[in-house]
């Protein structure tokens, strides 16, 4: 067996799906203001913290959910849900990782994240976040000597209680949609950086979500600043254990650039995505915004989705600053049941912005993908421009794939141009690559590796080769 | 809203000499329309221009009752020169006259039938308010192997009589085995706000041919909605080719559904607007079987404060392989308060098939501008001559050399 059928035999299943045995302690079921005072009270947060979540709510309440998106699913019903869980060992905080619980430390190595720095060759450092809480995060000091602030929301909130309070729903406001609102309520945890003025941030910097008990949703929140001239590279992958049931996750991520800064964000998103049979899995709805608030700055983000049962998220661009710029990468692959509503939109506001939209999807089994994207021109942004493309494959004709983009151009200064085109992998590509001695996988493996290679390029090395051998995976068993 | 609806229905039925039957089948589209009313932003077709706010902005009294008993002079003016053809004539909204002196009368049927059903769904109370309100259902019935001599213009004209009036009205066609018809609408309204609703239906059997062109050219104050639903089977062509520059609002629909094998719709498209007027060209193209074609091309040029939308979506089925579709839409804003809005849609669930859209907006191209500038021509005639070379890519697709020429000259284009 060479090695890549060795990798495919050890991923075929979904190798995450283990559950980590451990004492939790949960918020009593159900969404309501005591639930939100718990929450608040558990992690000792201070008063405006408090008034932040409960205007959220009261907001929350007024708010239906939405469902233009073209994947329906059952309704959820949010009073069934935990709303916070941790471990019990979490309750203070280990000081060190070597107070941390061996069960935790046991889990991520098992998913491949070691915790301990000296594990680590490559400098990464990580944030991980175990249900609702960060358990721990590497690498501090070393980010402390150039002033970044890599830490857990909670411990933000306690430490440095000004930058959050500046920042924090400001490109999410409270009052944003019903799934942002929610988690504006109930957010538990996330990872918090701040980048000084001026500093390149020296190495990646990862966080990496895990959701192990079951009837819980996930709700983190992450806010990136990137002060003037600042630059950081920002991970960000997930799992969950293989469950019947649909467990929810609202994540809502900010991003802030202030003048010539650049923010990077990638996404690899694995989480567990339901059985052949379309049963269990999550339901991934997730509000990622980015602000390019100063002038020449940059905002990325790249994505790689593969699990999920339902992806349902928009990364955004806020284009506010002159001369900013705001890119979108994204691969979505669904299989077997999986469905997807992604895009992004790309909201030109300041003087000569520019964004660049790159989308693939990619659909096999009984699967559903929908690209939905916004671009908007507004009438003061002069001169700018947008490309976007975005292409589908199709495997099979029991999949669906889908184009919906919503172009507003109110300015006669800018361009605007769209590309769209859906195909299935061409015979003579196929017939090549058998005569060349692949086999059928292998042939669709190396042409939708290549069709995806434009994003691929864009991630951070270690990524890109964990991305690669994913597409792979994702599409094992759709072809023939 | 909905008392004078109901009153301005009761006025209808009261000139009219409808059969129990039609009043109570217009009665359910009425209770539909005041139930839903004006379709309005909220819904998804109607994002980009909310009609019920236009309508609300433009025309503040609309009354929904028209006077069909009187009938109109027509004025010899408004009718084409240089072209012989059959002629329909709306004024404000009733036939005055039909024509089709030049076709073998044993080939053209015409039945009055009020009471129709409609025959597919639809979510759009617009239909249902013309449903309601029609005075005369039409269908005109091309027989077996009968392809007209002479295109057909369909002339709809308003004149001073009526203001602030809803007028609706319907035709259906039916195009038999290897028929062809060339239609030709032709809008030549007065100055007065009317909110004017045209719903058509066709139905085109095996290899049949309709070409059917709208020209909304001349600047009226009129507000617009056409709704053309066509159901095509094997090997029908389907062309429609729409100029969208008169009326203050015009939206027109498409649903074309190929329902036949190796069948094929085409339409064309162009926005012309100038101050304040607010067009859309919304289509949805059905592929429902294996082997079907469809070619969309929508190019737009927006004067001060105009506003176009496109809509476009392309339905593959899961039985519709070979499938080949294509969108494109491509606009020029000449001003800083023009805007241009564009959903181009692809919705599929075969593999083997072949679709793609494009769209592309932005200014006048500087370099082009300089470029006919050095070669002695000024300012105005460079724009004028690269704006009419790009539209003209959209008329050259009209397939009729004849029709193509008259439309040429309507547009003023060389």
């Amino acid at each position: 067996m060479d090695k890549r059928e060795k990798d495919i035999e050890n991923l075929k299943d979904y190798k995450y799906g283990f559950t980590t045995d451990i004492e939790n302690i949960k918020a009593p079921k159900g969404l309501n203001e005591d639930v939100i005072k718990f929450i608040s009270k558990i992690k000792k947060e201070p008063k405006w913290m408090l008034d932040f979540r409960l205007k959220a709510f009261e907001r929350f309440k007024q708010l239906k959910e939405p469902n233009w998106q073209k994947p329906k699913y059952p309704k959820i019903d949010y009073q069934d849900l935990y709303y916070y869980s941790a471990p019990k060992s979490m309750k203070d905080k280990p000081k060190s990782l070597d107070e941390l619980d061996p069960k935790l430390l046991e889990t991520y190595k098992k998913l491949g994240i070691p915790l301990q720095e000296q594990a680590r060759l490559n400098g990464i450092a990580v944030d991980a976040v175990f249900d609702s809480v960060s358990v721990a995060t590497t690498f501090k000091e070393e980010l402390t000597k150039q002033g970044i602030i890599f830490c857990s929301m909670s411990e933000a909130i306690q430490k440095h209680p000004d930058l959050v309070k500046k920042y924090l729903g400001t490109v999410i406001p409270v009052t944003d949609h019903f799934f942002a609102t929610l988690n504006s309520a109930v957010f538990t945890d996330g990872s918090f950086v701040y980048i000084p003025e001026g500093v390149r941030c020296p190495m990646e910097l990862s966080t990496y979500f895990r959701i192990n008990a079951s009837e819980t949703g996930q709700f983190e929140r992450t806010l990136i600043i990137a002060d003037k001239g600042s630059y950081v590279s920002y991970l960000e992958g997930c799992t969950a254990p293989m469950r019947d049931e649909n467990q929810l996750h609202a994540a809502n991520v900010e991003l802030i650039a202030l003048d010539d800064a650049e923010i990077k964000y990638s996404t690899v998103q694995n989480w567990y995505p339901g059985d052949e049979n379309g049963k269990g899995g999550i339901y991934n709805f997730v509000t990622k915004r980015g602000l390019c608030k100063g002038k020449n700055s940059k905002i990325s983000w790249t994505q790689v989705e593969t699990g999920s049962a339902i992806t349902w998220k928009y990364p955004s661009c806020v284009l506010k600053g002159d001369n900013s710029i705001g890119e979108f990468y994204s691969i979505a692959i669904t299989n077997n049941h999986q469905k997807a509503d992604t895009g992004t939109k790309m909201i030109h506001l300041g003087k000569n912005t520019k964004s660049k939209i790159i989308s693939k999807g990619i659909s096999a089994g009984f699967s559903d993908m929908t690209y939905r994207g916004l671009v908007d021109i507004n009438s003061k942004a002069k001169n700018s421009s947008n490309y976007t493309q975005c292409d589908s494959l199709l495997m099979g004709n029991k999949c669906g794939a889908h184009t919906v983009p919503y172009i507003k151009n109110k300015n006669f200064d800018s361009n605007i141009a769209h590309e769209a085109t859906t195909s299935k992998i061409s015979e003579e590509q196929l017939h090549y690559c058998q005569q060349r001695g692949l086999n059928p996988e292998e042939a669709v493996g190396l042409i939708v590796n290549g069709f995806c290679k434009e994003v691929l390029q864009q991630l951070p090395m270690e990524f890109a080769v964990e991305a690669q051998k994913l597409v792979g995976i994702s599409l094992e068993g759709s072809v023939g | 809203m909905s008392e004078q609806l109901q009153s301005d229905f009761d006025k209808l039925v009261k000139t009219s000499k409808f059969s129990h039957e039609e009043i109570k089948f217009k009665k359910n589209f009425l209770n539909n329309f005041i139930k839903n009313g004006f379709p309005n932003r909220k819904q998804e077709d109607w994002k980009f221009l909310d009609i019920s706010q236009i309508i609300k902005k433009n025309i503040s009294d609309l009354s929904f009752f028209n006077d069909y008993s009187q009938s109109n002079k027509i004025d010899p003016s408004i009718l084409v020169d240089g072209l012989e053809h059959n002629k329909i004539i709306f004024i404000n909204g009733k036939i005055e006259k039909i024509d089709f002196n030049v076709e073998d009368q044993n080939k053209i049927e015409i039945i009055d039938e009020t009471k129709k059903d409609i025959s597919f769904d639809y979510e759009n109370s617009l239909i249902d308010l013309n449903s309601a309100f029609t005075y005369k259902v039409f269908k005109i019935i091309i027989k077996k192997d009968y392809s007209l001599k002479k295109p057909l213009i369909i002339y709809h004209s308003t004149n001073d009589k009526i203001k602030s009036t809803n007028i609706n009205l319907r035709l259906d066609f039916e195009l038999g085995e290897n028929s062809c018809l060339k239609l030709i609408d032709y809008f030549a309204n007065t100055k007065t706000k009317n909110f004017i609703n045209i719903f058509y239906n066709f139905n085109l059997e095996k290899d049949s041919i309709l070409k059917n062109y709208k020209i909304d050219k001349f600047i009226n104050n009129n507000l617009k909605y056409s709704f053309n639903n066509i159901e095509q089977g094997n090997n029908s062509i389907s062309e429609t080719f729409i100029l969208s520059a008169g009326s203050d609002y015009f939206k027109n629909e498409i649903n074309c559904n190929l329902n036949g094998e190796y069948s094929s719709a085409f339409i064309n498209g162009i926005f012309s607007l100038k101050e304040n007027q607010q067009h859309e060209i919304r289509t949805s193209i059905n592929h429902l079987v294996e082997n079907t074609k469809s070619y969309q091309l929508i190019k737009s040029v927006l004067g001060k404060n105009s506003k176009s939308a496109y809509q476009g979506r392309i339905f593959v089925n899961s039985k519709a392989q070979k499938t080949d579709g294509y969108q494109l839409s491509k606009a020029i804003l000449l001003d800083e308060t023009s805007e241009f809005n564009a959903k181009p849609e692809l919705e599929i669930y075969a593999d083997d098939v072949k679709c793609s859209h494009g769209s592309a907006s932005g200014s006048l191209d500087e370099n082009s501008i300089f470029y006919l500038m050095s070669r002695g021509l000024n300012y105005q005639q460079s724009k004028e001559l690269l704006i009419n070379g790009f539209l003209m890519d959209v008329v050259e697709k009209i397939t009729d050399v004849e029709i193509k020429n008259l439309i040429t000259n309507i547009i003023g284009l060389k």
